[in-house]
């Protein structure tokens, strides 16, 4: 390949060894190729656009996508005596009696009472207790706000709804997940190996995409939305309370095997005991994947706060979707407050750093006015059932009124970005990928794979594109591939400029990061209401809720890598007598790369993630199919055809990503 | 090496039997390694044996005994298999063929049972990175071997104080590692190793990574823990002079094979090759030889009024006697026969010579 490149100044002065240019070359021609590929694909698009780009007309419909609505319609008729079918229903009735009975309890009416068993004052003080047996009364107190905040402004019952789903599949995910994680993390290579790749996969599909199957399967309502809560928020805790086993220091494993443990003595007081910490980030992180799912369960009916949101995005109602949306953002918070406080907590008590004799009295204590609370919720209305209250009508209203003060006001300025990355980069990209007859831009995807990351990223691209054309959305595919790669250039635009500038400067890192944080945990449905009140409904509204949705971690990646460069090197540099722009481009991001390729990996998929949703609000390509699919039972092949589709763009989209970085790493 | 084999004799006379006797060990690392053994490929030299078979030789057909209360330091540097050796001991590893027995018991045909049985009575060990429970205060972390025992948390405990005591670290019982020099943290390791009453003790490199005082520190309290409790000990160093202070006999290894194996004295005074030589060329040889390794046959002209010592007197020690006296030393075997005489000459040729060195 070397030899292709064109002669550089350097390589003809003796002084330089060969190696280095050979090593220094190849990155470089990987890239001109793919240049090439692009320019070569330009050229022929200009001749031949417009031909064969597999458009579907409005309501024309493929043979696969009969096949599917046909599939539906013989496991919907063979849930009689299909012994897998019953065996699914019989699960999600199992969890719907469960959610049911706990909504009895906290959220809803339980006949012939006209009240939960527990009422509002009861089970706030309830949470609050909990909160603070295991996190402290700092944590206590959010947990009051937030429990106040959900009854203050009137959506008490989906608050609860939504955090009893929540909590149902967190705590089957642990169940099922925890042993899991014990064979990832304490069996052999071949065993983690396998274990990864399904959870790599898994972790490529878009929440959206797990609902119309999971509907199909295990019903609608609080069966369908437990099970794709579930399903959504196993990996975070198998990969990384794996991770945790698995890098418990041989050392001590070694020196206690050597003392004559069995293998369950060195499990249960040598691996997991060391693993702790990292156990409970897992279970941090499956918190808030469960409550994201939970929230775009909505779609298939499922309980809680995401049917007020959905419901006013539809009408494009932004102030009313605002209200639920930000108590969605209060949840959130709250449980990562407390697990991430409970974690520390707990290590403090473990090190012998709380009173437990003095605790136990506190919380014996702070036990009788719980018990009281109980009692009055349980016998006064005013107790048992949070009053009307005006409050969210009247935020809904007052934030209206903010963004029709600002649309109107920087109407030119959002007018004017939108239409400016529009024409400069999204329309014309559009229409290259869009409008090339399908067999150019295949073969085009193919190449570019092939170039960036070689058989690995080219076979796996090959059978997505093959899959893509058998599933009948080419075009669409190609719409939704689109937006992905535009918000993916402007979040690693927005990585670098933020990532850079956070590894450069502390102070900068440390006011950026719990804003960081923070947007990492808030489930990326609530990212469209205010987008969408700045851009209406269109496209571009996905791509820029995307693109906010995506940051927070891309920012981070990029940050931590540039960081993570030597000291040593940089100091190096310096006494050369660099400037900041060459120790910036020359040393600190040639050295990140391997972040920066990483950064961009996730980038794409969070952005693919936030474009399938946001065919809710007008964005058009495979994400307004699926949602079409949800809508219309005629159209649930179609849909699941585009369900599909995405998997496979997702698919894709990581493992070209993945090869670049691991060419690019070596 | 005529003392060598002498040596080798005395061992055979003692009648107890030894308190680990390890036969034909074999470690080799790699696809089908058990093949290999018994082939020519066996003796190839460690890279062309991994070019040829894609398989690493860490331990190459070892033999040797401990005797009960002995000292054993196997030493050698970073690859020379030591630490692979060590831990085929109790089989960390799984040795690839040979037999090691242990007060009796055939520790390679052992059950997983039987084996787990012995590593919690009959021997412990202490790592060079601790290998410390972070999670467990002191004290628990030295009564781990008890607790899986199965013994009940308050005589575990008292034991287990008891050991911390021995090693030193009263009043630390209930601080976490983390909070524990490194000096101290290897003083856990030793009382956790203690703290089952195991008859051998190994040691992997336990001090390397500790700073040179403290390193000489523990040496003292391994050398003092030794004359308190006797216990045999098989201790693992790339460090000449750790290995010369603790040793009994030390076992010199490269590439995993024996290249030595001898009493400090032996292997300063006569090493086997040139790798020993070299190794041992920067030792101060008066603090390691004894009166045998400088004295000359007597003869009879030779003054019977100079003072009597052993023949396994360190020359260092006998230099100040030896210089005041104006006759010179008649060097006795234990039978109180003279069998040697040394000279002023002979004691300054070994303290002279090491100092044109320096």
């Amino acid at each position: 390949m070397s030899t292709l490149a064109p002669p550089r100044p350097g390589a003809a002065r003796p002084d330089k060894s060969p190696p280095v240019e050979v090593k220094r070359w190849v990155p470089s021609s990987r890239w001109a190729w793919a240049l090439g590929v692009v320019v070569l694909w330009v050229v022929i698009w200009a001749l031949t656009k417009g031909n064969d780009t597999l458009a579907l007309a409005g309501r024309e419909r493929t043979g696969v996508h009969d096949a599917l609505a046909e599939f539906r319609d013989s496991v919907i008729a063979s849930r009689a005596d299909n012994p897998l079918i019953q065996l699914t229903y019989e699960i999600g009735s199992w969890f719907t009696s469960v959610v049911d009975w706990l909504q009895r309890m906290v959220s809803v009416e339980n006949f012939p009472r006209p009240v939960p068993e527990i009422g509002w004052l009861g089970v706030t003080a309830v949470a609050v207790w909990i909160g603070l047996a295991v996190a402290g009364w700092r944590i206590a107190l959010l947990v009051a706000a937030s429990f106040l905040s959900f009854g203050i402004f009137g959506y008490w019952s989906d608050a609860v709804d939504l955090l009893i789903v929540t909590f149902v599949a967190v705590a089957i995910a642990v169940l099922v997940g925890m042993p899991l994680a014990v064979l990832m993390g304490t069996g052999n290579r071949a065993v983690n190996a396998v274990m990864t790749t399904i959870l790599d996969v898994f972790q490529t599909i878009p929440t959206f995409v797990f609902l119309a199957p999971i509907a199909l399967f295990f019903g609608i309502g609080a069966s369908g939305a437990v099970v794709a809560t579930l399903l959504y928020a196993l990996p975070p805790i198998i990969r990384v309370a794996g991770h945790g086993i698995r890098t418990v220091s041989a050392t001590t494993i070694e020196a206690t095997d050597s003392a004559g443990q069995t293998r369950w003595q060195r499990l249960t007081k040598v691996q997991l005991p060391m693993a702790r910490k990292t156990i409970v980030v897992g279970l941090n992180q499956t918190t808030l994947a469960a409550l994201s799912m939970a929230t775009i369960a909505a779609f298939v009916d499922g309980p809680g706060l995401g049917q007020p949101v959905l419901d006013f995005l539809k009408t494009v109602n932004v102030g009313g979707a605002f209200v639920p949306g930000a108590l969605i953002v209060v949840i959130a918070v709250m449980l990562d407050r407390t697990t991430t406080a409970a974690s520390e907590y707990g290590e403090r008590a473990a090190r012998g750093g709380v009173d437990r004799k003095r605790r136990r009295i506190m919380l014996a204590v702070a036990g009788v006015p719980v018990l009281v609370c109980l009692y009055l919720s349980r016998t006064y209305s005013w107790a048992a059932e949070f009053g009307d209250s005006t409050w969210g009508p009247r935020l809904a209203d007052a934030v209206n009124e903010f963004f029709g003060w600002f649309t109107d006001t920087f109407r030119d300025l959002t007018q004017g970005f939108k239409d400016a990355i529009s024409t400069v980069l999204l329309n014309p990209l559009e229409s290259l990928l869009a409008e090339s007859p399908w067999w150019l831009a295949a073969g085009a995807l193919l190449l570019l794979a092939f170039v960036l990351g070689g058989f690995r990223a080219a076979v796996p691209t090959l059978v997505c594109v093959a899959g893509l054309l058998y599933f009948g959305l080419w075009n669409h595919a190609m719409i939704t591939l689109t937006m992905t790669l535009v918000g993916t250039v402007l979040v690693m635009a927005l990585a670098l400029v933020f990532g850079v500038w956070m590894a450069r400067s502390p102070k900068v890192d440390l006011a950026l990061r719990p804003l960081l944080d923070a947007g990492q945990t808030i489930p990326p449905f609530v990212y469209l209401i205010p987008v969408l009140a700045l851009f209406g409904p269109t496209r571009f509204t996905a791509i820029v809720a995307g693109v906010v949705y995506a940051a927070p971690v891309a920012i981070k990646l990029v940050a931590d890598g540039v960081k993570a460069v030597s000291p040593t090197t940089l100091e190096a540099t310096r006494s050369t007598g660099s400037t900041t722009w060459q120790e910036v481009t020359k040393v600190q991001l040639p050295m990140a790369r391997g972040s920066l390729v990483l950064a961009a990996n996730q980038g794409l998929l969070y952005v693919l993630a936030m474009a399938v949703i946001g065919g809710l609000v007008g964005a058009g390509g495979l994400g307004y199919d699926v949602v079409l699919g949800f809508a219309r039972s005629e159209e649930w092949g179609f849909g699941a055809a585009a369900g599909l589709s995405i998997v496979l763009l997702g698919i894709m989209v990581d493992r070209i990503a993945r090869g670049a970085a691991q060419k690019t790493s070596r | 090496m005529t003392i060598m084999s002498e040596r080798v004799e005395e061992t055979a006379v003692d009648e107890r039997e030894p308190a680990l006797s390890v036969r034909n060990l074999w470690k080799i690392f790699g696809p089908r390694a058990d093949k290999i053994i018994g082939t020519p490929d066996a003796d190839l030299p460690r890279a062309e044996l991994k070019r040829k078979t894609g398989c690493v030789a860490g331990v190459k057909d070892v033999s040797f005994d401990v005797a009960p209360g002995e000292v054993f330091v196997v030493m050698g540097l970073s690859g020379s298999g030591k630490s692979t050796l060590v831990r085929c001991l109790t089989r960390l590893i799984e040795p690839t063929a040979g037999t090691i027995r242990m007060d009796g018991v055939d520790v390679t045909t052992a059950s997983e049972a039987e084996l787990r049985d012995l590593r919690r009575k009959q021997v412990s060990m202490v790592f060079q990175h601790f290998g410390l429970l972070p999670h467990r205060q002191v004290i628990d972390n030295v009564a781990y071997g008890l607790e899986i025992r199965g013994v009940g948390k308050k005589e575990r405990r008292a034991k287990a104080a008891e050991i911390v005591s021995l090693v030193g670290l009263d009043g630390f019982e209930h601080s976490y590692p983390d909070q524990l020099s490194g000096g101290m943290q290897q003083r856990v390791g030793l009382a956790r190793a203690l703290a089952g009453d195991p008859d051998i003790l190994l040691f992997d490199e336990p001090f390397s990574a500790l700073d040179p005082l403290i390193r000489r520190d523990m040496q003292n309290e391994v050398i003092r823990l030794h004359r308190e409790l006797g216990k045999t000990m098989v201790f693992i160093t790339h460090d000449l002079q750790e290995a010369l202070k603790l040793g009994d006999r030390i076992l010199i290894m490269r590439d995993g094979e024996i290249v030595q194996i001898g009493a400090p004295d032996e292997v300063v005074g006569a090493p086997a090759d040139d790798y020993v030589r070299d190794f041992v060329s920067e030792v101060p040889r008066s603090h390691v030889l004894t009166l045998k390794w400088v004295m000359r046959a007597p003869r009879p002209d030779d003054s019977m009024d100079g003072p009597v010592m052993s023949c396994d007197t360190i020359v260092r020690q006998a230099a100040k006697a030896a210089l005041a006296s104006e006759h010179p030393v008649r060097v006795v075997d234990s039978q109180e026969r003279v069998i040697g005489i040394v000279d002023d000459d002979a004691i300054l040729r070994v303290v002279v010579a090491e100092e044109d060195h320096a």
